[in-house]
């Protein structure tokens, strides 16, 4: 009986005003903070961007974004989507490429960043942008430097048309290596591991080629 | 609870600020006593950092959501006190992962996951029902810090335990000399209940010796 009375005493009006404002007081909060981290995160995410860029491809001290459209390759502007970054040393000498891919993991979409040198037609870094993989299992790709060897001289050469890889990127178990464009994968992360192989695979088929006829876009932009 | 009897029962002393900070060590430990948030516990506690990182996100979210509950507790009607308790939650959680972001990208980058999951963690809510909406600021912030600081040394004990076994390493510092064969099933899920299980047992092996002796 009485908790019947107590429960009637709260009128919908007075429940209505604290649900509102309460809502109100927190999207606020959220905002403001929102408002207040968007800038530094910003250029934190930028920052951890060029230094990805700097570790795939080694020895060069600035980058110049482009994008691919219609497979031809133009500078990037503002908001285009940015896939290629051309990389140069400190005398301007165009040096390589970073290539950014992306693929199914085990948990999520893993975003990685590749670089590829073109005089010597290799994948020379790797690095995971983004990735969702298990703690302590999945995320050995970002660590294990076994794996991350892989990547240090992965064969992505042009066949003697130079329109196709020559071998495609392929993942295979861990230790049966034996060719220079397969990628050794983790034992206990065996599909986190083959998903960085295929998507390496996937783009490197589809890129590489368009990257190799164009060099010159690159070598163009510096000198201008 | 004894902490809710001795607080009606007026002929005894009413527990000071630091007996709340105190309580949630050792006597009402939420891991060891309550066995409260149980997800986060086993699912991020596979190595040293993420465990102390984890305890760190959600006991910041703690005090804040006891603090705001607290202060709001008149406002609040008995009828919709949970969905605000949330909403309130909720918020800290969303302020916390901007925060974390802003701190590092590569904390952000581990930790991600399961930043959202601090929501829905229920030693969060439990707080703020048992004790933010009955009792004064200044005691909530103390019961949030100690609840909060013994989250943290509970995963903590967990994460260097699954890490030392199943990594021989703590903080990523190789422990072992070549040839130390890994316990792989200690960072699996299934570790996490294994050492979860392990700790309990020592905990109530000292309770029951102090009760007895």
């Amino acid at each position: 009986m009485t908790g019947q009375a107590t429960i009637s005493k709260s009128s919908s009006a007075k429940m209505l005003r604290a649900m509102v404002g309460i809502g109100v007081l927190c999207g606020l909060l959220i905002v403001i903070t929102y408002e207040g981290t968007l800038p530094r995160i910003e250029r934190l995410r930028a920052e951890a961007l060029q230094q990805a860029i700097f570790r795939v491809v080694p020895g060069i001290v600035e980058t110049q974004p482009y994008s691919l459209k219609d497979n031809e390759i133009i500078p990037a502007e503002g908001q285009d989507e940015k896939l290629i970054y051309a990389g140069y040393d400190s005398q301007g000498n165009f040096k390589g490429v970073a290539i950014a891919a992306s693929g199914q993991g085990y948990a999520d979409i893993i975003r990685i960043l590749y670089g590829y040198d073109p005089v010597n037609q290799k994948v020379i870094g790797f690095y995971v942008l983004e990735s969702k993989e298990t703690p302590g299992l999945g995320d050995k790709i970002e660590k294990d430097t076994k794996f991350l060897s892989n990547f240090i001289e992965l064969d992505v050469s042009l066949d003697n048309d130079m329109q196709a890889v020559l071998n495609k990127v392929v993942p295979v178990k861990n230790g049966t290596k034996i060719n220079p464009w397969e990628v050794d994968g983790i034992t206990g992360a065996t599909i986190s591991s083959r998903a960085i192989g295929n998507i390496i695979g996937n783009s490197t088929e589809e890129l590489v080629p368009i990257i190799y006829n164009n060099q010159e876009v690159f070598q163009k932009k510096k000198n201008e | 609870m004894s902490s809710q009897a001795e607080n009606s029962a007026h002929t005894r002393q009413v527990p000071s600020s630091t007996d709340e900070f105190i309580k949630g060590l050792w006597k009402e430990n939420p891991v060891f006593v309550q066995v409260l948030g149980m997800c986060p516990v086993l699912a991020v506690s596979n190595t040293a950092e993420n465990a102390l990182a984890m305890g760190m996100a959600t006991a910041f979210v703690l005090l804040m959501s006891n603090v705001l509950v607290s202060l709001l507790r008149h406002f609040i009607p008995k009828e919709v006190r949970i969905a605000s308790y949330i909403l309130i939650i909720a918020t800290f959680v969303t302020i916390t992962d901007y925060v974390i972001q802003a701190i590092s990208v590569d904390l952000h980058k581990s930790l991600g996951a399961f930043i959202s999951l601090i929501v829905v963690n229920c030693l969060i809510l439990s707080r703020a029902e048992a004790f933010a909406s009955k009792n004064t600021v200044g005691k909530s912030i103390m019961d949030a810090l100690g609840m909060g600081l013994g989250f943290i040394l509970a995963l903590f004990s967990l994460g260097a335990v699954r890490e030392i076994l199943g990594n021989g390493s703590i903080f990523g510092y190789g422990l072992f000399p070549t040839g130390f064969q890994e316990w792989v099933v200690m960072i699996l899920p299934a570790g996490g209940f294994f050492t979860l299980a392990a700790w309990l047992l020592i905990f109530n092996i000292i309770k029951q010796k102090k009760s007895t002796g």
